[in-house]
């Protein structure tokens, strides 16, 4: 037991020990103030993560069972019509929201970088939809897109009697009014991340290919676009998340409607959950939004921890 | 047109095709961004009888306040018509506990992690970075069966709670961040003179964290305000805060809708991370910064 410390030298055995003591004093306090996060932690995001996984295999209708039924609620998700028009949605907004944001991002930043007059102003202007909420923004959208007394009567009135556009009332257009809000929410976002990224770029680069006579546009292809790349990185990850976290926006802009024809996945969860007493099938949909987060997060996770690894002394 | 490259101001510019695209192209996009906002604005002072013949674009011909009035204190959320105020109100209650501990909370676990080794905290701080990037629909379920056996689910102090919980991973990464760029030179002064750690805390860290903490209140008080999904699910009817609200107000009404009212309300439940917003300008793109580089 002590064998240890007394077969060591006396001063040994002072000072490793004391040392030891000091150490603990200072840990401890730290430890316990860490207690809270560690809860959170381990209770909110991974316990109940875990859980979600373990209902998905579960006969669960409006409470909760712990029995198994296998992959049972997969099956029956991904025969759900409503599941699968939800999947088909978020791919058609993911995949036109992503690059529409991205691109009005970046040449909202490239004009506003031409040392502009107003450029705090202008930039106020760009950005302030991101403070909204998303159902603000939803409702707006609505109102200003609704086919009788919206845009669309405007045009009517200017004297283009045909003029259609009345995209939230129709099923297979419905989506493409929820990205248009969506694009116009997020692209102050993204500006806001490249402009500094801009902001960043050394001003001899400019003087250089001056001298070399290559015209602007080139020089944002080939020379900035590249240098720009982990704030393009950074921008994409939060706007494919906020894409996988879609729901609000559908809540307040269409419910959904009309019909099925704007469902998302997030809002399938919730009510799945909250209405339609289906617990299981519920988490089953919430599993797979978790794995789809996890693949887009991977590689990206991957390349900020290289990144980190290499950059470092 | 070429008023507005050539006008009389700090740094004038020759007058160029190129720069007269540029801002062009820069009218048309503030245009796109501002019509909605402009729309709104207008359907809210106008009548009803002009809403139906009207121009949605066109400045009220009939200016009226009574849609503010009538959305504030009498519009109807289905179940009654006490307006949106009570919204207001909750969502305040809300509010002000929510900011107040979630940055607490965030400072000391930033603190701790910056200066201390605790066995574990990096990984589990790494953990807790990748559970902000998913969507709360993974956690709701689970969380409103723990909330409903303490006998807390749909209370004022669950919805708290539960801002609390689900900022942490936003508040205690700003404050790490913060922290691990102050000298550390610092910390061992202080722990040299025999200080410890709430002392350190209290008096030499604190005091120096007042422009982290503003970015914090920033991104807290616009995300909670902003919150629907929370407040839906663990706020309870009486608590419902703003967004709901709102969204049942628009939502619920029957006969015909009150475009006029329900534009009000939107714009009073907007006003408030609006205000934010235009207030602290830089502050607001610096929580945005320091938040967009998560991970």
């Amino acid at each position: 037991m002590s064998d240890s410390i007394l077969q060591q030298p006396q001063q040994g055995v002072e000072r490793p020990g004391s040392r030891w003591r000091a150490r603990l004093r200072t840990q401890w306090p730290a430890a316990i103030a860490l207690l809270p996060a560690a809860l959170i932690l381990l209770v909110v995001y991974i316990g109940t993560m875990v859980w979600t996984l373990r209902l998905s295999f579960t006969s669960s209708k409006m409470l909760p069972v712990m029995d198994f039924v296998g992959w049972n609620q997969y099956f029956r998700l991904f025969n759900t019509e409503r599941f699968i028009i939800s999947i088909d949605n978020i791919w058609v907004f993911g995949v036109l929201f992503i690059p529409g944001a991205l691109v009005c991002g970046f040449m909202l930043a490239v004009f506003i970088d031409q040392r502009v007059r107003a450029e705090g102003l202008l930039r106020t202007i760009f950005l302030y939809p991101y403070a909204l909420s998303f159902i603000v923004t939803g409702l707006v959208w609505q109102w200003f897109l609704n086919p009788t007394l919206g845009l669309q009567k405007v045009i009517h009135d200017l004297g283009f009697p045909h003029f259609q556009f009345d995209w939230i009332v129709q099923p297979t257009r419905v989506v493409y009014t929820l990205v248009i809000a969506g694009i116009w929410q997020a692209s102050g976002l993204v500006m806001a991340i490249l402009l500094a990224g801009l902001r960043g770029i050394d001003a001899e680069l400019w003087k250089a290919t001056k001298i070399d006579a290559i015209p602007a546009w080139r020089v944002y292809f080939s020379i900035i676009l590249p240098m720009l790349s982990p704030m393009i990185a950074t921008a994409s990850v939060l706007l494919a998340v906020s894409v996988a976290k879609l729901y609000d926006l559908v809540v307040a802009m269409t419910n959904g409607g009309p019909g099925l024809s704007s469902e998302v996945p997030a809002k399938f969860v919730m009510d799945n959950f909250f209405e339609r007493s289906n617990v299981g099938l519920g988490s089953a949909a919430a599993s797979v939004l978790l794995v789809s987060v996890i693949v887009i997060l991977s590689p990206w996770i991957y390349s900020q921890y290289f990144r980190r690894q290499g950059g470092r002394k | 047109m070429t008023q507005m490259v050539e006008p009389s101001g700090p740094m004038p510019h020759r007058f160029s095709w190129a720069r007269l695209g540029i801002y062009l192209v820069l009218g048309i996009a503030a245009f796109f961004f501002l019509i909605p906002l402009w729309v709104t604005l207008m359907t809210s002072f106008k009548t009803m009888a002009e809403i139906r013949f009207g121009n949605i674009l066109a400045w009220p011909g009939h200016f009226t306040v009574a849609p503010w009035g009538k959305a504030w204190s009498s519009a109807c959320t289905g179940l009654a018509c006490t307006g949106i105020k009570i919204g207001f109100w909750n969502s305040v209650r809300i509010l002000v506990p929510s900011v107040i501990i979630s940055i607490f909370v965030g400072a000391i676990t930033g603190y701790v992690i910056a200066f201390y080794k605790v066995p574990g905290a990096r990984v589990g701080f790494s953990i807790l970075l990748i559970g902000a990037f998913i969507p709360y629909q993974v956690f709701l379920y689970p969380l409103v069966r723990i909330f409903s056996s303490l006998g807390l689910y749909g209370t004022l102090p669950c919805i708290i709670i539960v801002h609390v919980m689900f900022g942490l991973p936003l508040m205690s990464l700003l404050f790490r961040n913060f922290y691990s760029a102050l000298p550390i030179e610092l910390f061992n002064a202080a722990r040299v003179d025999g200080a410890g750690f709430v002392t350190i805390f209290r008096h030499v860290i604190l005091p120096m964290s007042t422009p982290i903490i503003i970015v914090a209140t920033i991104l807290q008080v616009t995300g909670i305000w902003n919150d629907f999904i929370l407040g839906l699910t663990f706020a309870g009817r009486d608590n419902w805060p703003m967004t709901v609200q709102l969204n049942n107000i628009v939502s619920s009404t029957t006969g015909e809708a009150a475009y006029n009212v329900n534009m009000a309300a939107t714009i009073l439940t907007a006003a408030v991370p609006l205000c934010v917003y235009l207030i602290s300008g830089r502050w607001f793109v610096r929580g945005i910064a320091a938040g967009a580089v998560k991970g």
